[in-house]
């Protein structure tokens, strides 16, 4: 006898509208919208992160999935993912960096225009995971500044989702400013950049 | 009569007498050591040999013996006689503080790259070697990684848990 297919007949009510994000703060009247510039930039930017997949290992795999049609990363406005760092916003580090490798990773980062983010997925990106070893780079971290980290091991496309997410919060917030900041400079000096 | 280990060590002994020492047959591969300024002599004379002919070099490397002092590292080398299909091991020590060994890149063409990662590992400096630097490791690494006195994880980390890495 064959195996009886089973359909899922839950019924699960929308619990939000997914036909809209959220406005940013402003004041509305009759036919205008009057907000923040940085709001509107950030809210044009978070939607529209074009990735630049650096993937060495299992996590590219995982990453594969993640660009697939069951998780789809497209949804979150990635459909693009660039390999031409120049045009790319998110450096997505994924897998294990050897020493050696070091330096590319460090050039494909100078090669982004700024602003640029940076997310490591999975433990070797973020931390050398089980490769604590003399020729395995002990984070990505010790190179370039990361902003997300995502755990496992590898990560699920899910968490890898919830990173994107959180690299959007950052993107949507970011001051305009920010990249000017004295702050900053000093963060890219500590890696020896510009 | 097909070449065997009994006359491979008869011909060694003929050429060299004495100065070929430590011969033991572990699973049936002939093994000897020799001096290691005479490295370059035996290794001629095991390829030129009308009946040796050991011309193929199937691997160079090193291993490190702490407590050998004086002769703490081994240079091994595999060689495989093609025609006969025998193969044989053939090593010699050398002192850490001053680890000089002729290369055999000139004899074996593929001893160049083998002895380059040799080096790169264990810092056996190979004398003669053409093109004598590093080949896996980084450049800039300041160390022979695989020399017992560097444990394998990577120490300049302080931040992960012992427990998990077996360090306790």
């Amino acid at each position: 006898m064959p195996r009886p297919v089973q359909y899922n007949i839950n019924h699960k009510p929308l619990e939000t509208s997914i036909a809209s994000g959220e406005a940013p703060d402003g004041y509305a009247g009759e036919g205008f919208f009057a907000t923040k510039l940085g709001d509107v930039v950030g809210l044009a930017r978070k939607n529209s992160i074009w990735p630049l997949p650096f993937a060495t290992s299992c996590c590219g795999i995982e990453f594969m999935a993640l660009m697939g049609s069951h998780y789809d990363l497209a949804r979150f406005g990635s459909e693009r993912v660039s390999f031409s760092p120049r045009q790319c916003d998110l450096l997505m580090v994924m897998g294990t960096i050897a020493k050696k490798m070091a330096p590319i990773v460090k050039q494909v980062y100078l090669q982004m225009a700024e602003p640029r983010w940076v997310l490591a997925m999975g433990a070797c990106a973020s931390s050398g995971g089980i490769f604590d070893t003399y020729s395995v780079l002990q984070g990505i971290d010790q190179i370039i500044p990361v902003d997300v980290y995502v755990p496992g091991c590898p990560p699920r496309p899910e968490a890898v989702l919830d990173g994107f997410m959180k690299v959007q919060d950052l993107v949507g917030k970011e001051s305009l400013r920010r990249r000017n900041s004295e702050r900053y400079q000093d963060l890219m000096k500590s890696y020896g950049i510009q | 009569m097909p070449l065997s280990n009994e006359i491979i060590k008869e011909k060694l002994t003929e050429k060299f007498g004495e100065d070929i020492s430590d011969w033991t047959e572990p699973y049936g591969l002939l093994t000897f050591s020799a001096d290691k300024e005479l490295n370059l002599k035996v290794l001629q004379f095991l390829y030129d040999d009308e009946t040796l002919k050991f011309k193929f070099l199937t691997d160079l490397c090193a291993v490190h013996y702490p407590e050998r002092k004086g002769g703490e590292l081994a240079v091994v080398y595999h060689l495989h006689n093609l025609v006969d299909n025998i193969r044989i091991r053939f090593k010699v020590f050398t002192g850490i503080d001053s680890p000089d060994v002729f290369s055999a890149s000139a004899l074996y063409s593929a001893a160049n790259w083998m002895e380059r990662e040799t080096y790169d590992f264990y810092g056996v400096n190979f004398v003669g070697h053409p093109n004598l630097k590093r080949i896996l490791n980084v450049d800039d690494m300041e160390y022979f990684p695989m020399r017992k006195e560097f444990p394998l994880e990577d120490q300049t980390r302080l931040d992960k848990d012992d427990d998990m890495f077996g360090r306790n």
